[in-house]
């Protein structure tokens, strides 16, 4: 990936970002920073490549912690958003506003 | 397969994997479909930390696993056991895990000194900074919500501090960067002041504040991952952590808004805390009131309007309050809900619990639905709200909530506060409303309240 081509992805990555984001109702505020905090669990391969490639006792040390953060991030993230959303599911079905 | 394959098969996954999350995230964005989008991003979550176990060069796998496992069992544990009141806290901490990450990315990079370019060393460097500091802000924000630590330490100068640490750190992440002196021991003092930059950072900032925080930290938490995937050459690192960095910022703004105050405020400014003391033109007295009295008045009201805030969460009273309304629907009464936008300590705090207990979407008005309806009310219920409902906010302009929107609780007929001491609210300004001629003061913890509510309307 040249620097150039870099650059493009993070412009345009952050365009949708914010996109995405732009027109969501109050009531999913809290699950969607949830949601993005899920998402950014993908450090984990970063994590895990860094911990692959550790030669040092140090290296392997904070390449350990690091995927054990990471994992937990992605995990907890997971959990949370996934029991906020459930609760979000029940109510439409009991015939809230967005079923009709 | 050939090593060549093998790259073609890892960066085809991640490809999916930055497919998935942004429809995933997207899908997050409506109620009707946001239970889909959570499980869309799971797989894509799924699939890139597969093929990263393929990854060519890779050693210490059984490091690696056991790091994997470690992390999972400890964070779905937690992450189903925790309350839903106490969500904003957890949501703090995994983000600070992933800031954490970030920068254990970075440490490791750095660490290994090899000759990286100007551009990616920078990179290494500013992602590392930047991860540093939400995760010990991410710890502190956590650790002031779970109660674990009480004051907002502040004193003169401190903005001074904090500059001239972020400053050390740059100079020493320069030397860093620029390889002028890249040695061990000029790494950990930068990520030592990165670390202390996010404490000095976050102590000062009051509890009312936290949701804007945590949301600011997961911004930068994204930032950082997407620096690290510079780095290390890995587009769904970049391609998620920028889309992170922009929503997260999106939402940090939203959130500052509808507190009617700018992101420097936040985070530069004493709010409360300081401003508590002097408070002025609160005049008149509480005046109690008695369950049974507050019963028969909303049994026989035909509006009733309720105004959750921050001590139904903690009392845990959703459900009996839905109990509660309940009752009063079959009576013929209208019930409303009115959601401050930053009632609680995240935006849609309130709307995730009353979902938990079963209370109707349209039942659940916003502030500008509802502020028009309270006076037409006869009885507005608030229920552990107290900045959100406090009208000097309207009036005051000495006030440091003055211009945030208010819900217009002091224009019903009759106003009950729910509270569970004659304390002040988390930003610790006495509540004018609470000394209206309207109002009348129901002490008790909240969930006990409701029970006694309950009681009172049945008997009728």
């Amino acid at each position: 990936m040249t620097g150039m081509v870099a650059l493009y992805i993070f412009m345009l990555a952050a365009f949708t970002g914010y996109e995405v984001i732009s027109r969501v109702p109050v009531i999913l505020h809290t699950p969607l920073m949830s949601g993005s905090n899920f998402v950014h669990g993908i450090v984990l391969v970063g994590a895990m490549v860094a911990l692959g490639h550790a030669d040092t006792t140090l290296e392997k040390t904070i390449g350990f912690i690091g995927v054990l953060l990471a994992a937990g991030n992605a995990v907890g993230g997971y959990v949370v958003t996934e029991r906020m959303l459930e609760m979000f599911k029940s109510s439409g079905s009991r015939g809230g506003r967005e079923t009709h | 397969m050939a090593e060549g394959d093998i790259r073609l098969l890892i960066d085809a996954s991640y490809f999916v994997t930055a497919v998935l999350f942004i429809f995933g995230l997207k899908r997050m964005s409506s109620p009707v479909t946001a239970r889909s989008g959570i499980l869309w991003a799971g797989a894509g979550m799924l699939v890139a930390t597969i093929v990263t176990f393929l990854y060519p060069g890779m050693s210490n796998y059984p490091l690696i696993l056991a790091a994997i496992v470690v992390g999972t069992i400890v964070a779905w544990w937690s992450g189903k056991r925790v309350a839903m009141t106490d969500m904003p806290q957890m949501i703090a901490l995994y983000n600070g895990m992933g800031g954490g990450a970030a920068a254990a990315i970075a440490a490791v990079e750095l660490y290994r000194g090899e000759e990286h370019g100007l551009a990616i060393a920078t990179l290494a460097v500013i992602g590392g900074i930047i991860g540093a500091v939400s995760f010990s802000g991410s710890l502190i924000a956590f650790a002031k919500l779970q109660g674990l630590i009480k004051r907002s330490l502040r004193f003169g100068g401190q903005q001074v501090l904090n500059l001239l640490i972020l400053a050390g750190a740059l100079v020493l992440g320069g030397l860093v960067a620029l390889h002028v002196d890249a040695s061990p021991a000029v790494v950990t003092a930068f990520f030592v002041l990165a670390l202390l930059l996010g404490v000095t950072m976050t102590l000062p900032i009051g509890g009312a504040d936290m949701p804007v925080v945590i949301s600011l930290y997961n911004a930068l938490t994204g930032l950082a991952v997407g620096f690290e995937g510079f780095v290390l050459n890995n587009a769904a690192m970049i391609i998620a952590g920028t889309v992170v960095g922009a929503a997260g910022s999106l939402l940090t703004q939203l959130m500052a808004k509808a507190m009617n105050r700018s992101l420097g405020n936040v985070l530069f400014s004493g709010f409360g805390e300081t401003a508590g003391a002097e408070a002025t033109g609160v005049t008149g007295s509480l005046k109690p009131i008695e369950a049974n009295d507050v019963g028969v008045m909303m049994a026989f009201a035909q509006k009733v309007i309720v105004v959750p805030g921050y001590g139904m969460a903690v009392a845990q009273a959703q459900h009996k309050i839905w109990e509660l309304c309940q009752l009063l629907i079959d009576r013929g009464v209208t019930v409303r809900f009115a959601i401050h936008p930053v009632a609680g300590r995240m935006p849609g705090h309130m709307n995730v619990l009353l979902a938990e207990a079963g209370v109707p979407y349209d039942l659940i008005a916003d502030l500008d639905e509802i502020n028009a309806e309270f006076e037409t009310a006869d009885v507005a219920l608030v229920i552990g709200a107290n900045d959100v409902v406090n009208p000097v906010a309207r009036t005051d302009k000495s006030s440091p909530i003055y211009g945030m929107p208010i819900l217009n609780a002091d224009r019903a007929k009759n106003v009950i506060v729910i509270k569970r001491g004659k304390g002040t609210g988390f930003s610790g300004i006495e509540n004018a409303l609470f000394y209206l001629d309207n109002t009348r003061m129901l002490y008790g913890d909240a969930q006990k309240v409701a029970a006694d509510l309950i009681q009172a309307v049945k008997a009728i």
